[in-house]
């Protein structure tokens, strides 16, 4: 049985310094994101594949669940980086077990964990709230359409592009930010978080 | 899990990681930066050339390929649609607009994706997880720790696909298999999310055990060595990259992607 | 083999004066006041019931417990008269998991990789690595891919990448706990064989300690208030706390084993299948030919590991189809429905055949204890009066009910276990199919499952276990089936 108080053993100071769970967690995330990417794309319908290739900007709106990884890995381990390792990582892993881009999701992972990571920065990587989380979606959303449009769609009309941009960062906000956000209270619940400090800060007494 | 086996086959899986890396990133960031036929066709065709030279196994490159072969004609699809119009229009209803122009885009841009990606995609086929830790930490000088914690995450990859099946199975036993499948593939991800940190922060003290993480510094028993197949390798992309710019500036033809 | 001429490390002492621990974020200390001295090479058993600190103290001695950012401590813990983490290396850690020991896909670069980090020079390595497989008896090639071995195997790998570290002491948390009764023998055996070519101190933490007995010569029982409650030679230790020890849930030695129950009565047959043949997906085919469940009985599937006891375990759960041949619900089992069960909707299944898996998390879809129970029932379409009632009396039953609000990952493993069973038995159906049930259960868990099964067992159930524990099988008096690779052999009785 565990017993939990509510306020941490020595919370308060922010350390920077990653120590090995901190690593060996962000990569799991990354790798079942990874995997979790995969499923996802086997599932989608691949008849639907052309038709929201005929959508005028419209498809930015499916880039949400892709842009969760880094955000998630930022919530849960709090250290500088971790948005970017973890958005690397599970770029890594789609590259190697073969998902649809291949290796272009490298730079796509690059580009999206620099985004988030960058918001984690602006607040000093003093802050996680929902807030927080949400913007850090937006931001990896706003890397994610700068590099799909230059790398996908370089020919497309303002238009589109704007359109593309703007869903794309909005379901980058809501499913990659505050998605990631709820499951990292949620897993925090479940007690798998007790090494971290996301996971003192909800406390249960059983 | 077979998809996540290299290809050993091949004289290129003993070539270092990083100078495969460094040719498919050169390839790929002098290519995007110009949209246009020229750059893109040249490199495709050499590309192919080069491929045909190293005698890959035909059948399991074109599954592997098949993926961004889809991905570049859809995107050529949706640039042929909203593509930025110039020259006679053939159609335009709401949105959408065919013209000569967004042709021409569509074909550039659908060259490019492969000129980029089908390199990248067939080099990456041939890399070993643990060779590419290795080249990545010793050549390239990243920092140990991280490389070598994402290469013990990624070996738990089997094994999460395993609990997966195990949490389908498990579902059905419990009766809430039949609806909503969003819902419960949600639930089943979020399930192998508490897994996965659990063997994780086991998998993290098992390394600390063994010295993983502590301030002496380390050796490396595999070495990774930048040879001069290597150097070649990476020279050959340099090449590749060099004649596409070349020939697609000659002919007039080079047009940068921003602006 | 020449091997065992190359070890050269002297053996560590431990040395402990007041020690304590707390996690950070709890409010109890895992140690506390612990005063522990142990003599270089000495042979340590250490027991204790759940709680009473003993994987924090060996973590605590191979200095993995972590900084100020993982908890606090107190007094003091010397291995070889300096602080742990300051020596890494002098000692080595086993843990109870084999999957998430193996840290790299080929089975020499594991080996080595404790190596590399401690810095030892590359032309040391590879002969460190091939000293350190002769010692624990593992006779496989250096490129084996790691995931290809079995849980044994995995964890005399586990064992012999601490070895080629050449440490002073060997800390085994629960090795053997996730393995069957061969892999049992080959880790025992391996780390008597180490020992031998090693001199290291030892320090074993374990459930079952006939296994260890003839290996150590002194037992440590930690208290659940985080100090020493026993120490001293083990006939002494095992006569003197006996009683806290059975508490404790430990496997007693000559303790007097569990009595057999005979079935009340046996009933019709609920499942047949005939001419069977089941597989996984892209796995291979196990042929199983004719086998029958019937009500009020038990009948255990054996057979050695990767035989395909699991699997033939998931086809009579409804849960996968067979590749040939057919399975056939009787009347009172399908209760209206079609003959195969793989065919039944999951809302229909839920309440005629429960399944409980090897691991309890791989079952548990609910935020609550109370909510996770309700699953089934609603899943069934029962009503909700109906329904509060049921659950109420299960989780009375099972000894879950303070822990009705709790989220269930948060269980300790026992807990886990029961209400990993108690969701399959809410929806009260005619059969119940576990597998693995007692895996590395303590003697106070095993013993309230096993009583469980009986009186499911005896109120008209009929239970399938797939199981290589052969008192479960002796005292729930079931019927055997073996399974091994080739044809099937007939079922005894």
């Amino acid at each position: 049985m565990h017993a939990t108080i509510t306020t941490a053993v020595g919370s308060g100071r922010r350390v920077f310094r990653w120590r090995v769970v901190d690593i060996v967690v962000a990569a799991v995330l990354a790798v079942v994101a990874g995997l979790v990417f995969w499923v996802w794309d086997q599932a989608s319908n691949p008849v639907g594949a052309p038709i929201t290739a005929a959508l005028p900007g419209l498809q930015g709106i499916i880039n949400g669940p892709w842009l969760f990884a880094g955000v998630l890995g930022g919530l849960v381990v709090r250290k500088p980086g971790a948005a970017l390792f973890t958005e690397l990582v599970a770029a890594t892993v789609s590259a190697l077990i073969g998902t649809q881009w291949g290796p272009l999701t490298l730079l796509s992972g690059l580009v999206q964990g620099a985004g988030a990571e960058l918001v984690f920065a602006l607040v000093l990587y003093a802050r996680w709230n929902w807030l927080v989380a949400l913007l850090a979606g937006a931001g990896a959303g706003v890397g994610e359409s700068v590099l799909d449009l230059l790398v996908w769609y370089p020919g497309a009309k303002a238009s589109f592009a704007v359109v593309y941009a703007a869903g794309t960062i909005v379901s980058g906000a809501v499913i990659g930010g505050l998605g990631s956000w709820a499951i990292v209270r949620g897993l925090a619940r479940t007690g798998a978080l007790s090494r971290f400090g996301a996971g003192r800060e909800v406390s249960e007494r059983v | 899990m077979t998809f996540t086996q290299p290809l050993r086959s091949t004289r290129l899986a003993s070539v270092n990681p990083v100078a495969k890396l460094g040719a498919a990133s050169t390839i790929a960031i002098v290519l995007l930066a110009s949209i246009d036929q020229v750059s893109a066709g040249v490199a495709l065709v050499v590309e192919c050339v080069l491929l045909g030279f190293l005698r890959f196994p035909l059948g399991a490159a074109l599954l592997r390929v098949s993926p961004i072969l889809v991905a570049a004609v859809l995107a050529g699809l949706t640039t042929l649609l909203y593509g930025q119009s110039s020259g006679r229009v053939y159609a335009h209803w709401w949105l959408v607009e065919v013209s000569d122009g967004s042709i021409r885009l569509a074909i550039a841009t659908a060259l490019r994706i492969l000129a980029v990606g089908i390199p990248a995609v067939l080099l990456f086929l041939t890399v070993d997880p643990t060779d590419l830790a290795d080249s990545l930490a010793q050549v390239l000088r990243l920092p140990a720790r991280f490389v070598l914690g994402a290469l013990a995450a990624f070996r738990l990859l089997g094994l999460f696909a395993e609990d997966w099946r195990a949490l389908g199975y498990a579902r059905r036993a419990r009766g809430i298999a039949g609806r909503g499948a969003v819902r419960r593939s949600l639930g089943q991800a979020f399930t192998l999310f508490v897994l996965s940190i659990r063997r994780a922060s086991s998998l993290a003290t098992a390394m600390e055990a063994r010295g993983f993480g502590s301030s002496a510094r380390r050796t490396w028993a595999r070495p990774s060595r930048f040879t001069a197949r290597d150097w070649l390798v990476l020279g050959i992309g340099v090449l590749v990259a060099a004649l596409a710019v070349a020939v697609s500036v000659l002919t007039g033809s080079w047009r940068f992607v921003i602006g | 083999m020449t091997g065992r001429t190359r070890f050269q490390q002297r053996p560590a002492g431990i040395h402990a004066a007041g020690w304590g621990w707390r996690h950070a974020g709890r409010a109890a200390w895992a140690v506390r006041g612990l005063d522990l001295d142990v003599q270089p090479g000495e042979r340590i058993l250490l027991l204790g019931g759940s709680g009473s600190g003993k994987s924090t103290l060996l973590g605590g001695i191979a200095g993995v417990l972590g900084g100020d950012d993982d908890g606090e401590s107190e007094g003091r813990l010397l291995l070889d008269g300096e602080a742990p983490s300051a020596v890494r290396g002098r000692a080595g850690l086993v843990l109870q998991d084999p999957e998430t020991q193996t840290v790299l896909a080929r089975v020499g670069d594991d080996v080595a990789f404790a190596c590399e980090n401690i810095g030892v020079p590359r032309e040391q390595i590879w002969p460190r690595v091939r000293a350190a497989l002769d010692a624990v008896r593992l006779d496989v090639d250096l490129s084996h891919a790691t995931s290809a071995l079995s849980g044994g195997q995995k964890q005399r790998l586990a064992l012999a990448g601490i070895l080629a570290m050449q440490p002073g002491v060997l800390l085994l948390d629960e090795p053997t706990a996730n393995l069957d009764p061969d892999g049992v023998v080959e880790v025992r055996d391996a780390v008597a064989s180490a020992l031998e070519a090693t001199g290291a101190t030892l320090i074993v933490v374990e459930h079952r300690v006939d296994v260890w007995l003839e290996l150590v010569d002194r037992v440590v029982v930690l208290d659940g208030a985080g100090g020493v409650l026993a120490d001293g030679a083990p006939d002494r230790v095992f006569d003197d706390s006996a009683r806290e020890l059975r508490a404790a849930g430990v496997w007693l030695p000559h303790r007097s084993a569990p009595a057999r129950r005979e079935p009340t009565a046996q009933g019709a047959a609920l499942l047949s299948g005939e001419g069977l043949t089941v597989a996984r997906p892209r796995g291979p085919r196990i042929p199983v030919g004719d086998i029958t469940v019937r009500a009020g009985t038990a009948l255990a599937l054996t057979g050695v590991n990767g035989a395909g006891k699991s699997t033939l375990a998931l086809a009579l759960g409804g849960l996968l189809p067979p590749v040939s041949g057919t399975l056939t619900a009787s009347e009172e089992l399908r209760a209206g429905l079609g003959a195969s069960p793989f065919a039944w909707r999951s809302s229909a299944l839920v309440s005629r055949i429960g399944s409980v898996f090897q691991n309890p998390e791989h079952q548990f879809v609910a935020a609550t204890v109370r909510d996770e129970l309700a699953v089934g029932p609603r899943a069934a379409g029962i009503r909700r009066r109906q329904t509060d009632a049921v659950i109420d009396d299960v989780l009375a039953r099972l000894r879950l009910d303070s822990l009705a609000r709790a989220n269930p990952f948060t269980l300790s493993g026992g807990q886990k276990r029961r209400l990993s069973v108690a969701t399959a038995i809410v929806t009260a159906p005619r059969m119940l199919v576990l597998d693995e049930p007692t895996f590395g259960q303590d003697a106070v868990t095993w013993g309230e499952l096993v009583g469980l099964l009986a009186e499911l067992r005896d109120g008209g159930s009929a239970l399938v276990c797939a199981t290589h524990d052969e008192e479960l099988v002796r005292v729930l008096a079931a019927q055997r089936r073996e399974l091994t690779a080739g044809a099937p052999l007939v079922g005894a009785a």
